[in-house]
Parts: structure tokens; C-alpha cells; sequence
């Protein structure tokens, strides 16, 4: 057999086509048959120093496949497959992989590093293989180096895999220990020292204790800060990331290294090369990260309560550091623009010293402007280029009132940059920054308005002309003229873009059929802009948004009419799909919020109904979540009228029920089932059962992202409402799985900020879907059906009432809740009602809350229940 | 080499329009959930009630207004609401002959353009409904007991009801008239004393004020005594359609009521001719009609006139039943007349009408698009007419 597994391998990487199948298919049946074995022959191959290299390698990759999955249900199943393996054959596959660290050969050794991590994320946390980390760490001491540097490499794989709670401190100990002595500059061998700094980036998590000790945190910075001085270009390249995760991690540990690490990145940023600088420079950009967000929590309700203080490094730091991220923006490369993934110093400058504006706000102004005013008028392109790209950096940040005096001085010049400049990289900056100018200064909460009557149709003759640029530049001024669009979003029933409104849109849609719309973003940006343009338009130009749709339309008809495409083409094909309903979804949502609008709009709603339904048949999530968005527009327009649409809709309701891969699908069609039961009330019975039946299952999938679970329970409420007392026959199944789902979200202990804010959105699912049903039954003959699980239902309130973590809106839901109970069962539930702690502490809480709707809520609650125990 | 995953790219927007759309959705999805709960609990605090007792079929009833106790509103289903709703707003007829004494007993004003509505304030909100029920606004106000604020305004239960125009251009309701006010009811007063009143209270209680976090919409009162050229040709502050003229000493009354006129010309409104379906007007004039039973097409006049009828064998090919609301075009013959009573239509039959409809047009509806399409009641008639010094009492010896 063994024989055998080296010529498959082998045969598996074939060059020929029918060869590789052949193999595959092979290795494929053996596990099948019998997976143990092929486990175990599998370690036995990569641990075997007589066979190929290559076998070898893929041996080792099958057996970590085998392992681990990227979907979190596949994980789990080989997880359990794992464990359930017979233990003398998992030891045997162990014993084999631990041997393979100590091959002369680096990918055996390296493949081996990584199948121990993953069986090691599998055991651990079980509390098996106790002996492994023992084992490692006795392997750093005593052995040749690449036995060493495997043996580092493992523990930084085994960090990686493992959470810091299955490892005992002890352990962690030791293995920051061996770690950073790897690392120390007195470590002669380049390999380990890397492997070691490799691993500490992993094991910086396990650190906690380490950096609270004075000690040993000064000791761990010491050598990290001398490997980013390496000779070695790899050694300092991993020490800067390292760096940069301490920045995040241990943010308030940092002062005492700020000097030392200012003058190591400053030095990089300058005279390292790129994948170095690179990583100088996001240092400063993650300290940025970390103050913008102690800041703004300072800012926020809570001051005081902030956990970590500001150390403001930035702000220390100021007067140096900007000069260096100046300079950086002179390092361009020709072409950056037209590279969509295309990352380099000029670029990550440039994004540091926005964030450093956000940082330090009004203090940057001064230091940039001298740059700005030296360089934009210069002849190299690269000069005016970096005072245009520094400008439009910091615009976010600086109060308006130190802004806009210097952005009325350079708008003129920018606006005939963007059409005189020569070049197309000064004039994409240019663009763009018009674009930020327009995003942060302007709009109806400004005092003072940059754009007036006297400039505005030249900003817009500027914009509109540079649309026939070329596709980047033209992209960008799409973007200029969407900020300039959304400033105007409730500037009220006259809009200064009424006059201009026709002539923009027909400069959009040009763009749209402009030969090279693919490039980039540009046809993507000219629907986007269209759209805003649509959002943010008044009454005045409702014919104008009407004419519109038949135009929409009849892009979107044409490009349905099928002829065979290459698979290349359907994704662009897909793409414009997406875009067109996209487009349509929000005329459909802006025409019909008014009455007026929506009674011109309705004569096409059969024909675009009928195109949606078209772009279902093809295949491609984004397009599926753009026609469902749109639909549930439509379905609000509409109102009780979609119900002759729901016959051939449904089957692709149901279909998007049923995408637990593309959650966002799900999650969309979820959220449409709620428009289509508020326009349809009792008429979307007849399609309850088939719904239903597919929330719940989504509910009980763990397939399913969780995201999309919170819209389903108040989805739920919405059909309760929607058909009143017929949700009977559903109570008996949907109860248990909110009851169940509700004590699951009662408490938050020990949770993080994420997990707490998950729990609030599933909490105020739940309670949603509480009110719908308690709602939906009222007045029925049938309340009394629901007094079984008015117990429940009051706990439940009382225990997130207890945990005293819900949020405002959680807040004005529950005590909305408690509210329908009374009113719907009435004297039922009075004494009940009023044995709870909801029903007065919450109660009273919620009655002199600040917030006007919790307020309102705990009002109508109070009457509510005043009504019920006298009744 | 590639950006880190959590930095924005380059010269880019933070957030994606998809993301935008997105998130706007999710926005109105919560905020339609949210009405349409909130509606349900205000059912119950709405003060509102049936005279008949608790009908199964809402429709069938009569439906009166009276002011009643809660427990007895808070059994009404949402669509028995609606109904209720529908038939309270005092619907002017159409001017097809100029009334006696214009310039003594009516009161004429320019119509506000926009949506006609019932706003009701009550426990703390005011919520106004439409024509056909439906809710428009839900919101607080500065009127009696129309938000939570921290001092009452009002005794607990009391509530308010005026009959508004909600005037999109600048977010204002546009009060035409009062029915009821802090828990008075004002239906059986004559319309001078609830113009009178009505301007007062809206300035006492701060209602005319500018929007505030408890007053979402500025309500605004109708000049109702400028006499006829002023509501003409004066400019408002709103956009007009077509005047309004009330009798002085009409009590308000719900449904159709000859006491109170609506009229026309293009000077004054941008909708003089009625459009079709597709919002064009259309080349022949069209009718919304009743069926009836025996085939006969009536208006919602009470008591309904009758403009033509469907014999049962198209009825039946047409699968149209008694109830439904059809669409009818006027052909060459016209509408005769004998004795200024309606003699003949020459009627040719279009469609059926959309489930929304709520009602089929009214007699002067129909009689003004036909004269406003053939021999309009022009501006020049009314001014003469509002010239005309009252007339005489006629001695009977």
C-alpha cells in the first residue's frame, strides 16, 4: 500500500490532465474505504526520508486538508471525524509528524510544522496531547538548527491555530521563552531567528501576562526592536510586523519605547526597502487607528469610562512625523492609478497621514499647507501630484472652520487642474480630492457653503466634462459629483442641482455606454453616482426620475436578451445586472415614498417585475441580492397590488431562503419577506406555509451566517402581524425556537463588545418577533392560546432587564413587549404582569428615559397595563 | 504588493454604494416594522369607536363618528379602522353652479395642493391618515396630548382632530378645518366659529410653530376669510389647487356635502382635467362608476345617481361583480341634461378599476370635468357673481 500512496502522489501533480484525475480519484476512493489507513499512510509517507520530496509535501497538505475547512460547518465535521478517530492510530499519525520536524528536508519539515498546529487547534482545547508543547520545547534546546527552526516555525503555526485559554500560562511561558531567546541577536542562525520572530507575531496574543510585566516586556521589546535593525532584510521585515501588531495589541504599554521606535521606523520609512517601509509606516498608521478610537470613545457618552487612555504618541510625534510621510508621497510609481490592488509607499503614506489628520485634527493643517503651496504649481508631475494627494488627505480630520477658508482659496485652481493639468495622475488626485472636499465640507450642516450659485455650474461643467476623460480620471470625478449630490440630500424642496439634474444624468448614462466603462470602476462609479444623484433629488425633478425608469429598463432588457456567452462575459454580465437593478431599486424606493410619484411610477411595474424575474433565472449572487433588494422596494411601492406578482416570485423567494452560502442573499430576502407581509397583510397566507417552513429551517441551520438569524425571528413577528390569529398553527414550532434562542441571549457573560452587540441585535429579533405575534393575536378569539407562554416571555424580560447590557433599541422593543402582553391578554396576564420586575423597575426606567421613543414605548406600556389589572 | 485587507484602498470611498443601498433598505424595513406595530398600539388609544356592535364585516356597516371610550376603539381590526377613516372626511362637491349669497355666506380660500388627511392627536402622538385610511405621518406634535412631553398638555385622555393638507414642498400640514379639540368636539358647530377657534387654539398651543424634537411638522392654518380675487390671484406660501369655498353656517359633515365647493381653472391648479391611470389626460373624459347589482353605473352620491348600465351578459363575459369600480370614457354624445338634471350619457366602457380605488366619483365631479372640457365656470362667472349684492328677500305677500 505504502508504495502504492507515493505513486499517487506523485501521479497527482502530473502535468497530464488524465493522469491527475486518475490519482486523485484513487486517493479519493482510499479515504473513502478506509480513512485511518489513508491517514495514517499519509503521515507515514511525509514522515519517510526515502521518498520524493514532492510525495512528501502533498502528502502532508492531504493530511491537513483532511483537517480543516474554510466553512465553519466543514470545520467542525472533520474536527469531530478527527476526534473520533481510533486513538492508537491518531498517536501513530502524531508520532509520525513530530519525527518529520527533524527532516533534513525544509518542506517535509515545514508541512509537518503546520499538520501538528492543526491537529494540536483540534486536541488542545480537549485537553489531549498534553505532552506536545513539553516535547517542542524540549526539541529547541539540544538540536541541529533546522530541527530548531522547525520546531519554532511549529509553535508560531500552533499560536496561530490554538486560542490563548487552552494553553496554560506555565506553557506560555515557556514558549515565549524559547521564542524570544530565538530571536535574540546572539542567535547566530538566520533561519531560527526568523522562525523565532515569526513565531512571536503569532504568540503575541498568548502575551498578555509577559507585557504586563515590566520585565519581560522590556525584554520582548528589546529584541524585537533589534531585529527590525537586522542586516537581514527578512528578520526586519517580520520584526516591523510584529511591531505592528504590538501596536494594536499592547497600545497602552508602548510610552516607554516610543522614542527608540520613532527613530527605527523613521529610518525604515526613509532607507529600507518598500515591503519594510511599508511596514514602518503602518506602524503609525495602527497607533493612529488605536488613538482614533480611544478618542472618539472619549468623545462619546461614556467619558471616563474608556478603558485604555490616550497616550496622544501621535500628537508627540507630530512635527517629525509628517515630514517623513510627506516625502514618502514623492515615491509614485508611473502607473499606480490604472492598478487596482496597487500598493506602495506613495500610496501608504498618504492613507498614514489622513489618518494621522483624523488624529490630531487642526494641528496638521499648518504643517502640510507650506508642502502643498511649494510643490502644486511645480513642473514635475510628481510634485504636484503628492501636494494634491496631501491635501485631499487630511481633509477629514480639521474642523470646517480651518478648512474651508484654504478650500474656497484652492478650489478655482483645482477645478482648472483637473482640466488643464497635462497629466492623468495629477488630474486623478485632483479629482478625488475634489471628491473628499465635497464628502467633509459639504452639506447642509456646514456654516459656511463652499458651493454657491456663483461657482456651482462651473463645478459641475468641470466635473461633468471630465467624465469624458480617461476611465480612471473620469471615475474619480463620478465620485466628486456623488459627494456633491449627497450634500444636497435634505437641503428641502428646491434643489441647486434641479437645473443641472437632466444634463447629469445624461452625462452618467454616456459614461455607462463608454467603451471602456469596464475599465476600473468607471461604469460601476457612473450607476453609483446616478444613483445618489436619484437619492438626493426633490419633488422638482420627480418627472425627470420617472422618465428614467422606462430608460433603466430598457437597459436592463437588453441586456437579458440572451446570446451564449463565455463564462468571462457572464460575470461582467452579472455585474451589469447587478448595477441596473441596483439603479432601480432606488428610483422604485425614491418614487415611491410619496403618493404623488408612486401613481406615475406604478404603470411599469408589471414590466420591471417581469424583467426581475429574468435576472433571477441567471446565476450570480450579487445580481440576486440586487434584484431582491429591489423587489422589497417594489413590494413597499407597490402594496397590496404585489400579491399578483407573488405566484411566480415565490419560487425564488423560497430559493433565496434557501442561500445559506451567499448569507447576504438570505439575508435580503429575509428582510423582503417582511415588505411583502406588510403589503400584503392576510393575503400572503397562502404562502406561509412554504415560508415559514424555511425560516425555520434556516433557524435550526449552523450553516447559516449568524448575521442573518436576528432579521429571521423579526421576520417572524412581521408574518404574525401580517395574518393575526392563522399563526396559530405555527405557534407550536416557532415558540420553543425563540424560547430556546431567548435564553440562549439572556446573558452576556464574559462576552466581548462584538459578541454583546450580536446578542442585542438577536435579543431585539426575538422581542420583535414577540410583539408581532402578541400584536397579531389581539382582538382574536384566540389570545388565550398565548397564555402558556406569557411566563416565559416576562422572564425573559426580566433576565436582560437583570444583565442590564441591552442597548437603546433592545430597550425600546422589550418594554414594547411588555406593553402587548398586557394589552393582548389582558386581565389574563394582569397579576402575572404584575409580579414581574419588568413591569416596575424596568418600567419605571424606561418612563424617565432620555430618549424620546423608549419613552413613548414605556408610555403606551404603562397604559397598557393599567388597563389590564383593572380590567 | 497588496494593501492590508482592513485599510481602505486607494483613493477610494469608505463605504460602497451597495453597502449604502443596503443599509437604506434595512433603514425603511425597520421603520415600516416599527409603524406598523406603533399603528397597532395606537389602535387601542385611538379614540374611536363603532356604533353598531362589533360587525364582522366592516365594510357592510355604517360607520358614524363619536367619540368613545378606549376599550371599545381598541376592538376595531386594522381594516375596520381604515373604513372608518375613509367615510369621516367632509368631502366638498364639485362647483357646477355658483351658490346664492357667495360674497355674504361663503368663506373661499385657495386649496393647498397635497394629501388630504385626518390628523389625530392623541395619549401622545399624532398620527395622520389619508383619504382611504391610510396612515400618512406618525409623529409628535405640538397639539394637545400630541407627543410625550414631560408636562402634560392636556388631561390624559382628551384628543384632537383636524381636518388637514399635508403640503410636501415645505413639510406642513395645512389645517382647513377642526373637528374636535381637546376633547371637544366641534361637528355640530357652524364653520365660522371653528375657523375662529381653530386660529386661536393652533397659536396658543404652539402648533404653528417651527418643527422641533417634539413637534415634527408645523401646522399651519388656511386664510380662510380673504374673499374671493385674494385667494385667487395672492400668492401662498403653498402651491395651489383650485379654491375652496365653505358655507359659514355648515356644520361639518361627513361624505359628500353641497355646503362645501371645490372649483378649478389652470391659473389656479395643475390639475383641472382628471388624468387617466397612466397619469396622462386623456383625449375623451373619464368616469368611475359603481356597479350595481341590476347592472345600473352609479356615483357615490347619497343618494347615488344613476349615469348608465351594463347588461348582464357583458357583465358576466367581463367577470365583473356588483361593487366593483368601473372606468368609463364619455364619447361624442355627452351628457345631456334636462332641467339641469342629468338625462343621457354617452358611455363607452374602458376597464376595470384597480383594487385601491375607494370610491366611485361623485355626480358634481363628473358634471365639472364635463364643463371644464366644453363650457368651463370661469373666474370671471365667480367674481361677477361675488359682486352681486346680496339678494333681497323675496316677498310672498
Amino acid at each position: 500500500m505504502a508504495m502504492e500512496v507515493t505513486q499517487l502522489l506523485l501521479n497527482a501533480q502530473s502535468i497530464d490532465g488524465s493522469v491527475r484525475k486518475q490519482a486523485e480519484d484513487s486517493l479519493k476512493q482510499f479515504q473513502e474505504q478506509n480513512l485511518p489507513a489513508f491517514l495514517f499512510s499519509l503521515s507515514g509517507e511525509l514522515a519517510n526520508e526515502d521518498k520524493p520530496a514532492d510525495s512528501r509535501k502533498l502528502a502532508g497538505l492531504i493530511l491537513k486538508n483532511a483537517l480543516d475547512a474554510k466553512e465553519q460547518h466543514r470545520k467542525f465535521e472533520l474536527v469531530q471525524r478527527w476526534l473520533m478517530l481510533d486513538a492508537t492510530v491518531k498517536s501513530q499519525i502524531k508520532s509520525c509528524l513530530l519525527k518529520t520536524l527533524s527532516s533534513p528536508v525544509p518542506d517535509a519539515r515545514s508541512t509537518a510544522a503546520q499538520v501538528v498546529a492543526k491537529v494540536a487547534g483540534i486536541e488542545l482545547p480537549q485537553k489531549q496531547w498534553p505532552e506536545l508543547i513539553g516535547s517542542l520545547l524540549s526539541n529547541v534546546h539540544q538540536l541541529p538548527p533546522h530541527v530548531k527552526q522547525a520546531t519554532l516555525e511549529t509553535l508560531g503555526y500552533l499560536c496561530e491555530e490554538v486560542s490563548p485559554d487552552a494553553v496554560d500560562q506555565d506553557n506560555v511561558n515557556k514558549i515565549l521563552t524559547v521564542v524570544v531567546q530565538g530571536m535574540s541577536s546572539s542567535e547566530g542562525n538566520n533561519d531560527v531567528r526568523l522562525a523565532a520572530i515569526r513565531a512571536l507575531y503569532n504568540a503575541l496574543g498568548f502575551a498578555q501576562a509577559n507585557f504586563s510585566n515590566d520585565m519581560e516586556r522590556d525584554y520582548i521589546m528589546r529584541v524585537v526592536c533589534e531585529a527590525a535593525l537586522s542586516k537581514e532584510e527578512k528578520i526586519r521585515l517580520a520584526a516591523f510586523e510584529c511591531l505592528v501588531s504590538i501596536a494594536s495589541m499592547y497600545y497602552e504599554k508602548l510610552t516607554p519605547y516610543m522614542n527608540d521606535i520613532f527613530t527605527i521606523t523613521a529610518k525604515a520609512v526613509r532607507e529600507d526597502v518598500e515591503s519594510v517601509a511599508l511596514q514602518a509606516i503602518e506602524f503609525w498608521s495602527s497607533i493612529c487607528d488605536e488613538e482614533i478610537d480611544i478618542l472618539e470613545e472619549y468623545a462619546g457618552e461614556f467619558t471616563g469610562d474608556s478603558d485604555v487612555q490616550c497616550s496622544y504618541f501621535v500628537k508627540q510625534a507630530l512635527n517629525a512625523l509628517v515630514p517623513i510621510l510627506l516625502e514618502t508621497l514623492l515615491k509614485q510609481e508611473e502607473d499606480q492609478d490604472q492598478d487596482e490592488g496597487a500598493w506602495n509607499i506613495a500610496m501608504a503614506g498618504g492613507t498614514c497621514l489622513g489618518l494621522v489628520a483624523r488624529t490630531v485634527g487642526d494641528d496638521i493643517v499648518p504643517l502640510v499647507m507650506p508642502f502643498i503651496e511649494e510643490n502644486i504649481t511645480k513642473p514635475d508631475w510628481r510634485q504636484r501630484e503628492a501636494a494634491t494627494y496631501a491635501f485631499g488627505s487630511i481633509l477629514e480630520g480639521p474642523s470646517p472652520d480651518k478648512l474651508t477658508p484654504i478650500v474656497n482659496v484652492a478650489l478655482n485652481f483645482m477645478l482648472s487642474a483637473l482640466t488643464k493639468d497635462p497629466n492623468t495622475h495629477v488630474k486623478d488626485t485632483t479629482a478625488w480630492t475634489l471628491g473628499r472636499i465635497f464628502e467633509f465640507l459639504h452639506g447642509s450642516t456646514m456654516d459656511a457653503p463652499i458651493i454657491t450659485p456663483a461657482n456651482c455650474q462651473q463645478i459641475i461643467t468641470v466635473l461633468l466634462q471630465s467624465m469624458t476623460d480617461v476611465p480612471n480620471v473620469a471615475g474619480k470625478a463620478c465620485g466628486a459629483l456623488y459627494f456633491l449630490a449627497q450634500g444636497y440630500e435634505d437641503v428641502g424642496p428646491s434643489s441647486p442641482l434641479t437645473p443641472y439634474f437632466q444634463e447629469i444624468v445624461q452625462a452618467l448614462l454616456t459614461v455607462t455606454h463608454r467603451e471602456d466603462a469596464g475599465e476600473g470602476r468607471l461604469r460601476t462609479a457612473a450607476y453609483e453616482t446616478l444613483n445618489e444623484v436619484v437619492r438626493c433629488s426633490t419633488e422638482e425633478t420627480a418627472t425627470l426620475v420617472l422618465q428614467l425608469v422606462p430608460v433603466i429598463m430598457l437597459e436592463l432588457h437588453n441586456t437579458l436578451e440572451g446570446q451564449k456567452l463565455s463564462s468571462d462575459e457572464r460575470e461582467k454580465q452579472g455585474e451589469l445586472h447587478g448595477l441596473l437593478c441596483g439603479c432601480l431599486q432606488v428610483i422604485i424606493q425614491k418614487l415611491g415614498a410619496s403618493d404623488q410619484t408612486k401613481y406615475g411610477f406604478m404603470q411599469f411595474a408589471d414590466q420591471i417585475m417581469g424583467l426581475f424575474l429574468r435576472v433571477f433565472a441567471c446565476k450570480s449572487a450579487t445580481v440576486h441580492e440586487e434584484a431582491m433588494l429591489a423587489i422589497g422596494s417594489l413590494a413597499y411601492a407597490c402594496g397590496p397590488e404585489f400579491a399578483k406578482y407573488m405566484p411566480e416570485f415565490y419560487k425564488y423567494l423560497e430559493m433565496g431562503l434557501q442561500n445559506f452560502e451567499e448569507y447576504q442573499v438570505c439575508s435580503v430576502t429575509v428582510g423582503v419577506v417582511g415588505d411583502i407581509c406588510r403589503a400584503l397583510e392576510n393575503k400572503v397566507l397562502p404562502y406561509c406555509d412554504g415560508i415559514m417552513t424555511q425560516l425555520l429551517k434556516d433557524l435550526s441551520s449552523n450553516q447559516l451566517h449568524r448575521s442573518v438569524k436576528p432579521p429571521i425571528f423579526s421576520c417572524l413577528g412581521d408574518i404574525a402581524l401580517a395574518i393575526g390569529q392563522d399563526f396559530e398553527k405555527y405557534l407550536m414550532y416557532a415558540m420553543p425556537m425563540l424560547q430556546s434562542a431567548a435564553e440562549l441571549s439572556a446573558h452576556t457573560a464574559g462576552a466581548d463588545d462584538e459578541m454583546i452587540e450580536y446578542t442585542n441585535s438577536l435579543r431585539n429579533g426575538i422581542l420583535e418577533a414577540y410583539s408581532g405575534i402578541l400584536q397579531g393575536f389581539k382582538n382574536s378569539t384566540k389570545t388565550q392560546l398565548l397564555i402558556p407562554y406569557a411566563p416565559h416571555i416576562l422572564q425573559f424580560l426580566d433576565s436582560i432587564y437583570v444583565e442590564k447590557d441591552m442597548d437603546d433599541l433592545v430597550m425600546r422593543t422589550a418594554i414594547g413587549v411588555l406593553g402587548d402582553l398586557a394589552d393582548t391578554l389582558g386581565s389574563n396576564a394582569g397579576t402575572m404582569i404584575q409580579n414581574s420586575v419588568s413591569s416596575r423597575d424596568f418600567l419605571n426606567e424606561c418612563l424617565s428615559s432620555e430618549d424620546g421613543s423608549i419613552k413613548e414605548s414605556a408610555e403606551w406600556t404603562k397604559l397598557a397595563i393599567t388597563r389590564a389589572i383593572s380590567a | 504588493m497588496a494593501p492590508p485587507d482592513f485599510r481602505r484602498p486607494f483613493k477610494r470611498a469608505a463605504v460602497s454604494d451597495q453597502q449604502r443601498r443596503r443599509e437604506l433598505t434595512l433603514q425603511r424595513q425597520a421603520q415600516s416594522r416599527h409603524d406598523a406595530q406603533q399603528r397597532v398600539r395606537n389602535l387601542a388609544s385611538t379614540i374611536i369607536s363603532l356604533q353598531s356592535q362589533e360587525p364582522d364585516d366592516a365594510a357592510d356597516v355604517v360607520l358614524e363618528p363619536y367619540p368613545l371610550d378606549i376599550r371599545r376603539a381598541s376592538r376595531m381590526r386594522g381594516e375596520q379602522v381604515r373604513n372608518w377613516f375613509a367615510r369621516q372626511l367632509m368631502l366638498p362637491e364639485w362647483m357646477i353652479d355658483i351658490p346664492d349669497n357667495l360674497s355674504q355666506d361663503w368663506y373661499v380660500f385657495a386649496r393647498p395642493a397635497g394629501k388630504r388627511c385626518f390628523v389625530v392627536a392623541s395619549n401622545g402622538t399624532t398620527v395622520s391618515r389619508q383619504r382611504n385610511g391610510s396612515i400618512l405621518h406618525c409623529f409628535p406634535s405640538a397639539l394637545p396630548n400630541g407627543a410625550k412631553t414631560r408636562e402634560p398638555s392636556g388631561p390624559a385622555h382628551s384628543y384632537s382632530i383636524l381636518d388637514c393638507i399635508f403640503h410636501e414642498g415645505d413639510q406642513t400640514y395645512y389645517v382647513i378645518d377642526m373637528v374636535c379639540w381637546g376633547g371637544c368636539s366641534y361637528y355640530d358647530c357652524p364653520a365660522d366659529f371653528r375657523f375662529y377657534w381653530l386660529n386661536s387654539k393652533l397659536e396658543e398651543t404652539g402648533a404653528s410653530g417651527p418643527p422641533s424634537y417634539y413637534h415634527k411638522y408645523r401646522f399651519s392654518a388656511v386664510t380662510h376669510e380673504k374673499g374671493l380675487p385674494a385667494a385667487y390671484t395672492d400668492a401662498t406660501p403653498y402651491v395651489k389647487d383650485g379654491l375652496l369655498f365653505y358655507n359659514k353656517h355648515a356644520h361639518y359633515q361627513s361624505g359628500n356635502t353641497p355646503l362645501a365647493l371645490v372649483w378649478k381653472d389652470a391659473k389656479c391648479s395643475q390639475y383641472v382635467l382628471d388624468t387617466d391611470s397612466t397619469g396622462e389626460v386623456p383625449d375623451q373624459q373619464q368616469v368611475v362608476l359603481e356597479l350595481q347589482e341590476d347592472g345600473n353605473l352609479i356615483t357615490s352620491d347619497d343618494p347615488p345617481i344613476i349615469f348608465g348600465r351594463l347588461n348582464s351578459e357583458f357583465i358576466q363575459q367581463l367577470g365583473l361583480h356588483s361593487g366593483n369600480f368601473v372606468r368609463c370614457a364619455i364619447n361624442d354624445g355627452g351628457l345631456s341634461f334636462v332641467e339641469g338634471k342629468l338625462e343621457k350619457a354617452d358611455l363607452k366602457y374602458i376597464g376595470k378599476c384597480s383594487r385601491g380605488r375607494a370610491f366611485a366619483d361623485s355626480y358634481s365631479k363628473v358634471v365639472f370635468q364635463y364643463m371644464a372640457r366644453h363650457s368651463p365656470l370661469t373666474y370671471d362667472d365667480l367674481l361677477v357673481a361675488a359682486n352681486k349684492p346680496p339678494s333681497d328677500v323675496e316677498m310672498a305677500g
